[in-house]
């Protein structure tokens, strides 16, 4: 005698509220950050909207750790024109960098916007752009502008335009038939979109490497299974049958396989899904666990977390010679590890000798290891580290005083720390996985 | 010079923009997509069954309990499993899903992994005392199905579990 039924997955672009945005604080800046001001844009032909361009670049600057935006009320003048413009404003204030904008809105909802990025002390324009865009595009035009800015005076690229996918819970105490939404968002969380919700635990989102699809996983009561979601298409495809109990999806940079995890036989091994074929190979066995494996961005390795020498430890297989290295060796454990996007360092979860999770990286060429975060009695258990596409910072889910799954983020420097403070949803924000750049 | 510098200010940008008059520009023709549902397997869902009441009572324990980061079997459950296998040793028709879960300590995948090894490892006793393989299935929800809430020992030590689930 078998029940029947039928578990309901609802795919669908509806999100729990439109304005469901995290705020962020800087809870320790980097000596030198630059101070920038970013005038607000002036406007024409329509009303200025009420969070205006400058305050989103504003607040993707200050986000990155680099730059200390100038508050309006602390600007002298608000030029939106190079004509009124009078650097004196600001080199009484010390403030080096200035950019200004203007917004021209036709009738037919077309928007033409110019910015401009000044050089205080030396009296000298650095750019001038134009965008042209629709009102539902202006949040992007303003992450196009931070880049700008960004990559300007870094000389480095800016990951603004970029996309965060991520999973909420939701309390046991919900009165929805679901407590689990897995996410994607902008860079800075605003524009969330829901892939999917499930009363069944949603885990290990993993972007491809072209940031067009996501790997993720659904536990349910039979084993866990995979599913592949086309972001154009916006679409859900499950790969692998519950039965199979494969978990920890990882893509291979030519986005033809996928690493998984195969939860089976008390210890679990990896294998690599052809994604044309369906065709599985076990490429890694032993009898103690296998688990989470990344590939490299060369394509010739896998790293994946291992107990094979008793205690879980990152190794390095080669695909060419099936060789296997250790490459961690302090701590109790080293687990999970994720890549920066040039393959030089990675990311991952470091249980200390007074068992407490930090995130670490490792540079892959000296195996020399450091720790970029130190749990506090206040922020406890790092976990779910991910670098930016830019490899300038690592976001990552702690607890928060007693609230789990609080996303935080760490400049790669260890110099800037932040939180991102999750005030209207009673969820948690869980496995953040930050995309790669988006052409 | 001063003077050219104050007009190349001016200028420059104003070149710039008639130079490359629509630089980045935004594509207006975004579609909107509908949602398509998720095709699902079905699943079976098994029919849960009590053990009968003249039994063992130990039969009624359907949860056993493991040290952090362990999967083996500490002595004081021995005696519940054996009253587990010897029942399906018994009850041919019977079918028992071990369930294995851990704490919310550690990464979410090799939480998967370790619950799935605490099942394995009941499972192999179970065995071992008189069950036939073919009657035991394993899943593991690693650290998703919390049975306590709370962040400190008081509720992990009982979220690292093997839960039975009997069916027939």
């Amino acid at each position: 005698m078998f029940a029947r039924s039928i578990l309901a997955v609802v795919l669908s672009l509806w999100a729990i509220n439109s304005s469901a945005t995290l705020k962020i604080e800087i809870t320790e800046g980097a000596a030198g950050a630059e101070q920038v001001a970013i005038v607000p844009f002036g406007w024409a032909g329509a009303a200025k909207p009420k969070e205006g361009i400058a305050s989103i670049v504003s607040a993707d600057l200050h986000r990155s750790g680099r730059f200390n935006p100038v508050a309006e009320r602390d600007m002298l003048a608000k030029p939106t024109d190079p004509q009124q413009i009078n650097f004196k404003n600001w080199r009484i204030l010390e403030i080096p960098y200035l950019v200004i904008g203007q917004v021209q809105v036709e009738p037919n909802q077309n928007h033409t916007i110019v910015v401009r990025l000044y050089d205080v002390f030396r009296q000298t324009e650095l750019f001038g752009k134009k965008f042209k865009a629709k009102n539902f595009q202006l949040r992007a035009v303003a992450h196009q502008i931070s880049d700008a800015i960004y990559e300007e005076l870094t000389g480095e690229r800016g990951a603004f335009s970029t996309k965060l996918a991520y999973i909420k819970k939701l309390p046991k105490t919900a009165k929805t038939d679901y407590r689990y939404l897995l996410f994607t968002a902008d860079a800075d969380t605003h524009n969330e979109r829901l892939v999917l919700r499930s009363k069944n635990p949603i885990i290990s989102p993993a972007w491809s490497s072209n940031s067009k699809k996501l790997a993720f996983v659904v536990v349910r009561n039979l084993g866990s299974s995979i599913y592949i979601y086309d972001d154009e298409k916006n679409e859900s495809e499950r790969i692998t049958q519950s039965r199979e109990k494969f978990s920890a999806p990882a893509w291979s940079p030519d986005l033809s396989k996928l690493a998984v995890q195969a939860n089976r036989d008390g210890g679990s091994d990896i294998y690599i899904i052809d994604l044309k074929s369906g065709k599985r190979q076990r490429v890694i066995e032993h009898w103690s666990i296998d688990a989470e494996p990344i590939w490299s961005p060369d394509g010739g390795s896998l790293i994946f977390t291992s107990e094979r020498g008793g205690s879980a430890q990152l190794y390095q297989y080669y695909f060419d010679n099936k060789q296997i290295r250790r490459l961690t060796f302090e701590g109790r454990q080293n687990l999970r590890a994720s890549f920066s996007p040039d393959g030089k360092m990675i990311t991952f979860v470091h249980l200390s000798n007074d068992r407490k999770y930090y995130i670490a990286v490792m540079d892959m060429e000296t195996l020399e290891m450091r720790m970029l975060t130190k749990p506090s009695h206040q922020e406890t258990e790092h976990e779910s580290p991910s670098f930016a596409p830019n490899g300038s910072m690592v976001i990552y889910a702690a607890n928060y005083q007693n609230q789990r799954g609080v996303l935080a983020a760490v400049s790669v420097d260890g110099g800037v720390h932040q939180r991102f403070s999750n005030e209207m949803l009673g969820g948690e924000v869980h496995e953040p996985a930050w995309s790669s750049f988006l052409d | 010079m001063k003077q050219f510098l104050k007009w190349a200010v001016v200028l420059l940008p104003i070149l710039w923009l008639i130079g490359c008059g629509g630089t980045p520009e935004k594509k207006d023709d975004t579609v909107v997509v509908e949602p398509k549902p998720v095709v699902e397997e079905k699943i079976v869902e098994e029919k849960i069954v009590e053990a009968p009441p003249e039994e063992n009572p130990l039969l009624k324990e359907l949860k056993i309990y493991f040290d952090f980061d362990k999967s083996d079997i500490k002595p004081e459950f021995k005696a519940i499993i054996e009253a587990h296998a010897q029942n399906l040793a018994k009850n041919s028709n019977l079918s028992l899903k071990i369930e294995g879960h851990c704490d919310e300590r550690g990464t979410t995948e090799y939480n998967m992994a370790l619950g799935e090894r605490r099942a394995a490892s009941v499972s192999k006793m179970l065995t071992l005392m008189g069950a036939s393989a073919s009657q035991i299935s394993t899943v593991s929800f690693g650290e998703e199905r919390p049975e306590k809430e709370g962040h400190d020992e008081s509720a992990w030590r009982w979220n690292r579990r093997a839960v039975f689930v009997y069916s027939e």
